[in-house]
């Protein structure tokens, strides 16, 4: 699905990405792990194509397409998706519209969606206008929801979200991923009896959404550089015992 | 006594217009009038079936062509009817403005065409809007007319004003002095529409009276070409608790030059005033004024200006806030640039191409809610948005 192959990325006229190498097969989600500061969002956003991200060298492959330089709207449309972590507030655009933007291509129902995520007394606010860390979150879930991409990048889904929303994140981001348990309301009544073909890139620090969302696999980024291979709770619980840089330690 | 101040307006010479054109019949039935004419008045909110309307004023260059009110607790009828009708009439005329400001309300003064006369009586509340349309038809003529309007206390009313030119018009000006009057405990809801020519030159004088807990709300829409645009209505907040709010949406395109602002006088305490204007230039000249004087503890007011640039122009925003007593408190916010790269780029994210972010933020840019429209109003408001920001692109 995702073949990332030695790519080095600069912001600003300096490296933060170098030799970073990963390969996302279909139907499986990685976590991936790494300090503040890592680059982990970097990373993200090249993959999205974000302005200010300069691919330097290597290239990156979607669906056996040449990404690397593809318009962000095409890469979209390809089938990535990304849930951000600061989104910008977008004056005078309601956020069912933004919704009913996202999912055009097919007619996605608006409120039943916001209903999976208890967010329908958000549709008629400005997209991201004094919304808190965790409305956030739900925000940029439900239009993923109706974009219905096929590869999702999120980033630090949990981050200051509370407890009780941790659990509905989780359930959205398996129900998104195909991978839900529990049968969803409403919308894609078969999903847990097709196959599974959507991947996705979870990052995270602190690891807590481990709890909620299954993991094929974790990797480590690290001062730009991808360290770690392997399955994602050993890698967590490696990092909780010694810390980043005793973990990643074992690659170098 | 208040008077609006007076800057001179030199730039135009009033001699090159004509202050004299044919006079046009009266029409009882609107379903008459010639679809060229009725499809620019339906752009500025003005609707020849009158649905849902509680009544209608047209003038088209000197000639009233249609006046009635057709709710109980209004009246509309041209400027010189409701002169010979009401012997009290001269004392709305002239009062917060002065026929010496400038040439333009000498003009008015001096060869005066009419204009409309509209009032809720007391206690009425008006649940439909009455509509005004000021229309010009007759090449190079100065259409110069004097409204008045007057909430009488306790009544509720919207007026929605469309101004626009027949579609053949080159040359023109426009020069409307409008009083309003806004008693004790009353609500008008102002909406002014404008679709000139791109040769056109508007230069609108009003001054809004508002007593004690009377509420004035105006909101002014100008999207299509227009030559130059002067205005800064002056609001006299004269009773306790008595509210201004003014919403200005601007869009200029080349060779446009729109000098828009509001002034408002907090004169009492507990008085409340808020500004907001959203202009875009795509070429064309805006400059968005605000101005408050707060002139006792504990009136309160908030100006906004936020400019767009999507193609070279000039966009100015003059906000401006006078305190005179400690007690006062007022505020401002203006910001003029670009749309952020950011907001393009996340809409690019959900699949919208560059064209479609940049058009989709800039209806957003637009969108001020405006309080009180008509529903019928606010969707031709949002069409003209979305046709405006099409021709932008």
């Amino acid at each position: 699905m995702l073949v990332i192959e030695d790519l080095a990325v600069e912001v600003g006229g300096k490296t933060i990405l170098n030799h970073i190498n990963m390969e996302i097969p279909e139907g499986e989600t990685h976590i991936l792990f790494g300090p503040n500061g890592s680059g982990k969002t970097s990373l993200m956003m090249t993959i999205i194509g974000f302005s200010g991200y300069t691919v330097t060298n290597g290239k990156i492959t979607f669906k056996g397409e040449d990404i690397t330089y593809m318009p962000i709207h095409e890469r979209a449309r390809l089938g990535v998706g990304v849930s951000f972590q600061r989104p910008p507030t977008i004056n005078g655009l309601k956020t069912r519209d933004l919704v009913a933007l996202c999912g055009r291509n097919h007619k996605a129902d608006v409120e039943t969606l916001a209903g999976l995520l208890n967010f329908e007394g958000f549709l008629e606010r400005d997209v991201n206008r004094n919304f808190s860390g965790g409305e956030i979150k739900r925000s940029e879930l439900l239009q993923l929801m109706a974009q219905e991409p096929d590869l999702v990048l999120l980033d630090e889904p949990e981050s200051g979200v509370d407890l009780e929303n941790i659990v509905l994140l989780g359930e959205v981001i398996n129900t998104l991923l195909e991978r839900g348990v529990k049968k969803p309301r409403g919308i894609m009544e078969h999903a847990h009896l097709k196959k599974k073909t959507k991947s996705a890139l979870v990052i995270t620090h602190t690891g807590h959404i481990l709890d909620y969302i299954t993991a094929d696999k974790g990797q480590v980024l690290y001062n730009g550089h991808l360290c770690c291979s392997r399955n994602a709770r050993e890698i967590l619980k490696w990092i909780r015992e010694y810390g980043y840089e005793e973990c990643v330690r074992c690659t170098m | 006594m208040h008077h609006v101040g007076s800057k001179a307006q030199t730039d135009i010479d009033l001699s090159k217009y004509r202050s004299e054109a044919e006079k046009h019949e009266y029409v009882e039935d609107l379903g008459r009038i010639d679809t060229v004419d009725s499809n620019k008045w339906l752009n500025v909110g003005v609707d020849i079936a009158e649905t849902g309307r509680a009544g209608t004023f047209i003038q088209k260059d000197c000639s009233v062509i249609h006046s009635k009110a057709m709710r109980d607790g209004v009246e509309v009828m041209g400027i010189s009817e409701a002169l010979k009708k009401h012997e009290w009439m001269d004392q709305y005329l002239w009062k917060y403005i002065s026929p010496e400001k400038d040439q333009f309300t000498q003009a008015a003064k001096t060869k005066p065409h009419e204009g409309y006369f509209i009032r809720s009586f007391q206690g009425a509340k008006i649940q439909q809007p009455v509509q005004a349309c000021l229309y010009i038809a007759k090449e190079g003529f100065s259409q110069n007319v004097h409204n008045v309007v007057i909430a009488e206390e306790d009544s509720e009313m919207h007026i929605i004003t469309g101004c626009s030119t027949s579609p053949h018009l080159i040359t023109g000006l426009h020069v409307g002095v409008s009083e309003i009057f806004v008693k004790k405990g009353a609500t008008l809801h102002f909406t002014m529409i404008h679709d000139w020519g791109e040769q056109i030159n508007v230069r609108p004088r009003t001054a809004i009276h508002v007593e004690a807990g009377g509420v004035i709300v105006s909101n002014y829409i100008s999207l299509r070409p227009v030559g130059s645009l002067q205005m800064s209505p002056t609001t006299y907040l004269d009773g306790r608790g008595a509210v201004a709010r003014f919403n200005s949406i601007l869009v200029a395109s080349a060779g446009c030059h729109l000098d828009v602002g509001s002034t408002v006088h907090l004169n009492q305490p507990e008085t409340r005033a808020e500004i907001i204007s959203r202009a875009i230039t795509v070429g064309g000249t805006i400059i968005a004024r605000g101005e408050m004087i707060g002139k006792v503890a504990g009136c309160k007011g908030h100006l906004e200006c936020k400019g767009l640039i999507l193609k070279d122009g000039l966009m100015q925003a003059i906000p401006e806030l006078q305190g005179h007593v400690p007690g006062v408190e007022m505020s401002h916010e203006a910001a003029v640039g670009k749309i952020d790269q950011r907001e393009i780029e996340y809409l690019m994210a959900r699949g919208l191409d560059e064209d479609e972010a940049v058009s989709t933020i800039v209806r957003g840019f637009l969108n001020v809610d405006i309080e009180g429209l008509p529903a019928g109003l606010a969707a031709e408001i949002d069409k003209a948005v979305t046709e405006t920001q099409k021709d932008m692109m």
